[in-house]
């Protein structure tokens, strides 16, 4: 009797656990959106902030955020891409197993290290070749910061496709590099989308990488050399303000930051799902 | 036209060989650049001192890191104390319990919480968690828990470690559970079995057998959700408070080291040695998400690698 | 405490729409031997797993039909599936030694009982490490790894283990499958040592083995209990042509 006690008690804990956790989402979400929801307009996407944005009067909206981010997020995830899709065909096809399995190991020690350190180094780069703060070096710095992520995808899905693949393009006399490119790249490419998708969504939400390296401005980028706002700073920096109206586009921002961050993981899981096994983290 | 093939399969090759190579030192690039950077200052002042000053002062020259690193890790552990049981339990349920409609359902949910945005996290920590314990919990403690070490407090703003440990709990809390997840599932369903036909009901099976085997990837999950909880920046800064000093309560406001790191880059630039001493404290937390991180990654890899 | 007899009757077993055991009915007789025999896939781990409920572990699996130890309803409503394990000892084909100490595998059942002291706890321990013939090799070593045992000693050591939570029948799953002829013939020994206290059951696909230790033999044809009886009657004069040709092309 006592047993089954315990057995119900402790089922009942661990079911209030994962419940207690799916709250915590449903509160957060809510939260957001209830909030968002009165200041989300179309004034504040299409419009960039008025010159008295961050004064009493205040007025426009955080389309340069918007658009900043976009930029920020698009370049660096094109900018990973170039980089992850080569070095993960190289863990696939030349590779030895041990120097494979110690890339992976840097990738995930990586994946762990904080955006505020990428922020940091990115800032030393910039230091060491002379560049001010500008879309180019949030891009760069946010490119380094998803790479782990996009590398990672884009393997574990490239160590899917079957040996006998491979081994197929090699009796026709295919070199290696012929292999990578024509046929383990085929197979991996709803990896690779998974993959961008997934870094796009880290890189989009990412702030404290992008504070010390991209600037901030009320302006909309021209040029990979201009100062670029993101949306979490716009975010941070109008809470930052005394201003009821600055924190209700704070709100906005916000909500805008999760519609965008949920609808491209939700994009990512239906690929995914079509791939099959290949599980979103 | 054989040459060519082969010549553009060796270009190919060391084309990937240099973008793996660019990537897997990246980790490295990063350590050696802040620890150039951070040098000046420790060729200037001694390490212990440094790590033991209390004085925050960068005009003056004095950047004691003590506070700082006390914030982080007040901030980490409340975070954990939170956090922790709460999702080994969540992944028991998940692993153990759940079906595999539920299973279906509660893991996306779940990888959509790791998906939100810092910012996100911190505007809703000041929009619920600040105010909830501003105007509930730090009055009632101020009533109640006076004179218990850690919870007493005589005021609090709700910019609190708190704060900062509630918010941090979340966020970290879809790491956690997806790398316990995975551990508890790759515990061979024999051992549930042997334990089962002996009459054991799932919950001994579960704390006595299971959760023995799973041991080590466990405490693998937990130092990674840390790791995660150490270098989290913006939530934390938004709800935290700030103050540089170091705490005796959850409910004092703490100052952590990737706030510290954020909410001073602006100036660094224009008095000597900060820029050091920031780009330090950012080589500071490197070195602990690092040794947080190849912990418990070689132990995950010989548990998962054992328990198949 | 004693041995019981286990009697079943109309089971039937569905895994999702697969029928995989057809109206069983037999009365398997207390302190004997009883061999369940068949070819691969008929459903003897099945049928097995029905008898102390470690069916309910498969999802999907659904059972009709009463199983009987004694005048215990192992299907009653309301009966504790932990209790009919614990009366219904079940040792795998593979052994599989629980993470943990040789002394702690043994102890394990008893202490989810929580029967005794310390002391007791001991003697349990020993009395069912002799009995399983497993003492004399580990007296030495209890607070090892069980995981370090050789295969026959650790599939004793599951006998062991089962044998301490003083069941009243004992199933085997092909128990000697993973041995070695030598650790065979030993494991053998203990069943037949065993059923002077036991009722025990022992699947296997070893038809020597079945000759040499079972007093009751049950031949199983996809999901039916085809034909029961004696180990001398369905060995020597089988009734039914599929156990003729069954037996015909075992041996
Ligand atoms: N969990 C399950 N879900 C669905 N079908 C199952 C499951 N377990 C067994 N079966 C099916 O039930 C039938 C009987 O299986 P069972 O394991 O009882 O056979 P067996 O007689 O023990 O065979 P073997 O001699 O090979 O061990 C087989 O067709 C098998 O495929
Ligand atoms: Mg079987």
């Amino acid at each position: 009797m006592r047993r089954r006690l315990t057995e119900g008690v402790f089922h009942g804990i661990a079911l209030l656990a994962t419940l207690a956790l799916l709250a915590a989402l449903g509160l957060i979400l809510w939260t957001i959106a209830a909030q968002g929801a009165r200041a989300l307009n179309w004034t504040l996407i299409t419009q960039p902030p008025t010159s008295g944005s961050y004064t009493e009067e205040g007025g426009g909206g955080i389309a340069h955020a918007l658009i900043g981010s976009l930029y920020l997020a698009g370049g660096a995830t094109l900018l990973a891409l170039l980089i992850s899709v080569p070095a993960a065909l190289y863990l696939r096809v030349y590779a030895s197993s041990w120097f494979a399995g110690a890339v992976r190991l840097l990738m995930d020690v990586l994946w762990g290290v904080p955006s505020i350190v990428f922020g940091a180094f990115g800032f030393t780069l910039m230091l060491l070749v002379g560049l001010r703060a500008s879309l180019l070096a949030g891009i760069i710095t946010v490119a380094l910061f998803e790479l782990p992520i996009m590398i990672r995808a884009i393997d574990e899905v490239m160590t899917m496709a079957p040996r006998e693949l491979e081994e197929a393009a090699y009796s026709v006399g295919a070199t290696r590099a012929e292999t990578a490119v024509r046929v383990i790249m085929k197979q991996a490419l709803p990896g690779i989308v998974t993959g961008v998708l997934l870094a796009f969504g880290r890189g989009i939400g990412d702030a404290a990488s992008v504070m010390f390296t991209a600037g901030f401005t009320d302006h909309i980028p021209t040029g990979v050399m201009d100062k670029a706002a993101t949306l979490p700073l716009a975010i941070f920096f109008q809470l930052g303000t005394p201003f009821a109206h600055a924190h209700e586009r704070a709100y906005g921002a916000a909500l805008l930051l999760v519609i965008l961050v949920l609808m491209t993981s939700v994009v990512a899981r239906v690929i995914s799902a079509r791939l099959g096994r290949y599980s979103v983290q | 036209m054989l040459q060519r093939r082969h010549i553009h399969d060796y270009i190919a090759r060391h084309a990937m060989l240099a973008a793996t190579l660019f990537a897997g030192g990246l980790v490295i690039a990063i350590a050696v650049a802040l620890y150039l950077r951070a040098h000046p200052l420790l060729a200037s002042q001694s390490l212990a001192a440094l790590l033991r000053g209390h004085t925050w002062a960068p005009s003056r020259g004095e950047f004691g890191f003590l506070p700082f690193i006390a914030g982080t890790l007040w901030v980490t552990a409340v975070a954990a104390a939170l956090a922790v049981p709460v999702c080994l339990l969540a992944a028991v349920y998940l692993a153990e319990y759940a079906g595999p409609r539920v299973r279906a359902v509660v893991k996306p949910l779940i990888d959509v919480l790791a998906g939100i945005p810092s910012v996100v996290y911190g505007v809703w920590g000041l929009l619920v968690v600040v105010p909830y314990i501003a105007e509930t919990l730090g009055p009632y403690a101020q009533r109640h828990w006076a004179h218990l070490p850690l919870l007493h407090t005589d005021y609090t703003t709700g910019f609190s470690i708190l704060a900062g440990g509630v918010v941090l709990a979340i966020m970290i809390s879809p790491a956690i559970i997806a790398i316990a997840d995975e551990v508890l599932r790759a515990v061979p369903r024999e051992y549930r079995e042997a334990a089962q036909a002996l009459g054991a009901t799932r919950a001994e099976t579960i704390t006595r057998v299971v959760a023995r085997k799973a041991l080590p990837g466990l405490a693998a999950a937990v130092v990674l959700g840390l790791s995660r909880a150490l270098g989290e920046t913006m939530a934390v800064l938004m709800v935290v408070g700030n103050w540089p000093h170091v705490p005796t309560s959850i409910f004092d406001g703490a100052y952590p080291l990737p706030a510290l790191i954020a909410n001073n880059y602006g100036e660094m630039m224009s008095i000597p040695l900060y820029d050091a001493a920031l780009l330090g404290a950012a080589f500071l937390l490197l070195v602990l998400v690092l040794a947080f991180n190849l912990l418990a990654r070689v132990v995950l890899v010989r548990a998962t690698r054992e328990a198949v | 405490m004693g041995a019981r007899p286990i009697a079943i009757e109309q089971l039937n077993l569905w895994y999702g729409a697969l029928q995989t055991l057809k109206d069983v009915r037999v009365e398997i007789p207390a302190r004997r031997v009883t061999a369940i025999i068949g070819p691969s896939g008929c459903g003897k781990t099945t049928l097995l797993r029905c008898i102390n409920r470690m069916i309910d572990l498969v999802p999907g699996a659904r059972v009709t039909g009463s199983v009987r130890l004694g005048d215990f309803q192992v299907y009653g409503r309301g009966v504790d599936v932990t209790a009919v394990r614990k009366r219904v000892g079940l040792v795998m084909q593979k052994p599989i030694p629980l993470p943990m100490s040789i002394f702690d595998n043994v102890a394990f059942g008893p202490r989810l009982y929580g029967t005794g002291g310390r002391k007791q706890l001991r003697e349990t321990v020993e009395a069912s490490l002799r009995v399983a013939g497993l003492w004399d090799e580990v007296k030495d070593r209890l607070k090892e790894p069980a995981g370090r045992l050789s295969l026959g000693q650790q599939q004793r050591l599951c006998l062991a283990r089962g044998l301490a939570v003083e069941p009243e029948a004992l199933l085997f799953d092909e128990p000697t499958s993973a041995l070695d002829p030598i650790s065979t013939v030993k494991f053998e020994h203990e069943v037949l040592k065993l059923k002077e206290r036991y009722t025990c059951v022992i699947v296997t696909h070893n038809l020597q083995q079945a000759m040499r230790i079972a007093d009751h033999v049950l031949f199983v044809y996809l999901g039916e209990l085809v034909e029961h009886g004696t180990a001398h009657q369905v060995f020597t004069s089988p009734r039914e042509a599929a156990t003729a040709s069954y037996l015909g092309s075992g041996i």
